[in-house]
């Protein structure tokens, strides 16, 4: 049995991701696209800078969540996001959750991440075995 | 406008992945982990992996090269220019541990309207070397103003 129960707060995360973690983000993940590493780009195509990607945004849901297991990689079953408002890099990311409900040692979380009134994922839910 | 749906249903050919340990650092590292499993293989194996074991997030790495086929694909018709990544879910079964070999395959499972935007859903399966599962993705790219 874990010792969650429905209501309890998963630890917060920050995050500030720098200028050029899009950059080192496409290189660690492989997503090259310009709209993420330029920002002349960008901004060509209507975006008011070089956004982050948002699986990089999911990967900081994942690692906050996975933090409720120590960081135990075996520990996260499933996780779904939605992306909502670009994630911008240079702007603090705080990553939340809430124990939606416990059972036995699964652990199912209401999860998202924010830069300050901005949600860039949404509606997210992780499932931790403990 | 009505969206050509002809390729739902449609599967592309797997593409084999292998797992190294300085590729699982790098993305380890970017997303700010610092549990040892991910960068050292004595830690690695005394926590009980095989090898130097990859974050859960790694699986975009290794599902990339299936994917991106699939999301190219002429027959799609996916509008790139208006297209954002709406929603993602994995769900993760074996771990994956450099050395793995990791065969994906990606399937279009639906392209529907909805208000006015596109909704492209492919499905990704990832088997190891020993035929188990280790991911299963959902990948929904939305398009704007069909």
């Amino acid at each position: 049995m874990s010792d969650l129960n429905a209501g309890d707060a998963v630890p917060e995360l920050r995050e500030t991701p720098d200028k050029y973690l899009p950059h080192r983000y496409a290189g660690a993940s492989g997503d090259f696209n310009p709209i993420h590493i330029d920002d002349e780009f960008a901004k060509a195509v209507g975006l008011p800078r070089n956004i982050l990607h948002g699986l990089y945004s999911m990967g900081l849901v994942a690692r906050a969540n996975t933090a409720l297991a120590g960081g135990d990689p075996r520990a996260l079953k499933r996780l779904s996001v939605q992306f909502r408002g670009m994630g911008m890099p240079e702007q603090e990311i705080v990553v939340t959750g809430t124990v939606s409900s416990a059972d036995g040692n699964r652990v199912t979380i209401a999860t998202e991440a924010t830069q300050g009134d901005n949600k860039i994922i949404k509606n997210a839910e992780a499932e931790i075995e403990l | 406008m009505t969206l050509n749906t002809a390729a739902v249903g449609k599967e592309w050919p797997g593409v084999t992945y292998q797992v190294g340990r300085e590729k699982v650092k790098e993305y380890a590292t970017v997303l700010g982990l610092d549990n040892p499993v991910h960068f050292d293989l004595t830690a690695a194996r005394d926590a009980g992996f095989r090898d130097v074991v990859a974050p859960p997030m790694f699986a975009v790495v290794y599902c990339g090269p299936a994917l991106g086929p699939a999301l190219f694909d002429p027959e799609v018709e996916m509008n790139f220019a208006a297209m954002v990544h709406g929603s993602q879910e994995f769900v993760w079964g074996e771990p994956a541990c450099s050395g793995d070999e990791i065969t994906t395959t990606a399937r279009c499972v639906s392209i529907e309207e909805k208000g006015g935007m596109g909704f492209y859903v492919f499905e990704t399966v990832s088997t190891n070397q020993d035929g188990a599962e280790v991911v299963r993705g959902t990948w929904t790219n939305i398009v704007r103003g069909v």
